[in-house]
């Protein structure tokens, strides 16, 4: 049991970089989305590691169940909003929302 | 088994750097799908069979649909600005892989032998007493959430009516 722990870190953190590092260099609203969808993937996989090490699996499968539910809305509301500023502006471009009213 | 592990985790971390490292959105797409099928694989191994269902169903069935539908909405881009585009793209993340390699071989390095000292518990019988009796919170608050992204989408493509 123990020795799956420390392995199952190293790529949980590796992940989670290759997830932030999307998101912090990338200007493509949809790539920008994606870059947050695999930094969730690597929390997902930590909570699924902490049942199984501390001999809960059952309690955080249903941790892990909310979570999906609220990565799916997170997620379409965030499409949703993608979609209306392509509508507004023509591009998925960050650098061109830049320049808000207000 | 335990290399068979190892070699599984490996495919997940490599799956994510080629879904963040391609130039094109859709393969981009499917590389979520396969991430998260390869991390369904790593739920099954670690004992919990229901959420990997749901991640096997809704995050690589659903989001990256999601996903895909979103691309086709939009108009690609031309052959010059894409080009233009990928070669943008390449000089921001050709760091990426030297800085995964850099942390793997820095964690790998370090080897940090963790001594948790497991508690003597009982484990729950199923999963479906802990979400019906245990988590039932947890079902409230998920109904509050879907009713919420149903809300968002409807206020976020609403019909402007003609007075």
């Amino acid at each position: 049991m123990i020795e799956f722990l420390w392995p199952t870190l190293i790529a949980v953190m590796l992940v989670f970089v290759i997830g932030l590092y999307c998101v912090l260099v990338t200007f493509n609203l949809i790539r920008l989305l994606i870059g947050l969808e695999i930094m969730i993937k690597a929390v997902t996989l930590l909570l699924i590691l902490s049942g199984y090490v501390i001999g809960h699996p059952y309690l955080t499968q249903s941790m892990v169940i909310t979570l999906i539910v609220i990565e799916v809305v997170v997620m379409v509301v965030a499409v949703g909003v993608v979609l209306n500023i392509y509508t507004h502006t023509g591009t998925l471009d960050t650098r061109s929302i830049r320049e808000l009213k207000g | 088994m335990f290399s068979l592990y190892v070699f599984i985790l490996a495919v997940l971390v490599l799956m994510a750097l080629f879904t963040i490292m391609t130039t094109s959105l859709l393969r981009a797409g499917l590389g979520l799908a396969l991430t998260s099928a390869v991390l369904t694989v790593l739920m099954f191994i670690l004992n919990t069979p229901l959420a990997a269902v749901f991640e096997l169903s809704v995050c690589a069935g659903l989001i990256p649909v999601i996903f895909i539908t979103v691309i086709t909405l939009t108009k690609p881009l031309k052959k010059l600005e894409a080009e233009e585009s990928a070669k943008e793209k390449f000089h921001r993340f050709r760091y990426l892989p030297l800085i995964v390699l850099f942390l793997f071989v820095l964690f790998v390095a370090l080897n940090i032998k963790l001594n948790i000292a497991l508690p003597n518990v009982e484990m729950e019988p199923d999963a479906r007493q802990i979400i019906w009796n245990v988590r039932r919170m947890d079902l409230i608050g998920q109904v509050m959430v879907l009713l919420t992204g149903a809300f968002g989408i409807l206020v976020l493509f609403r019909e402007i009516r003609k007075r």
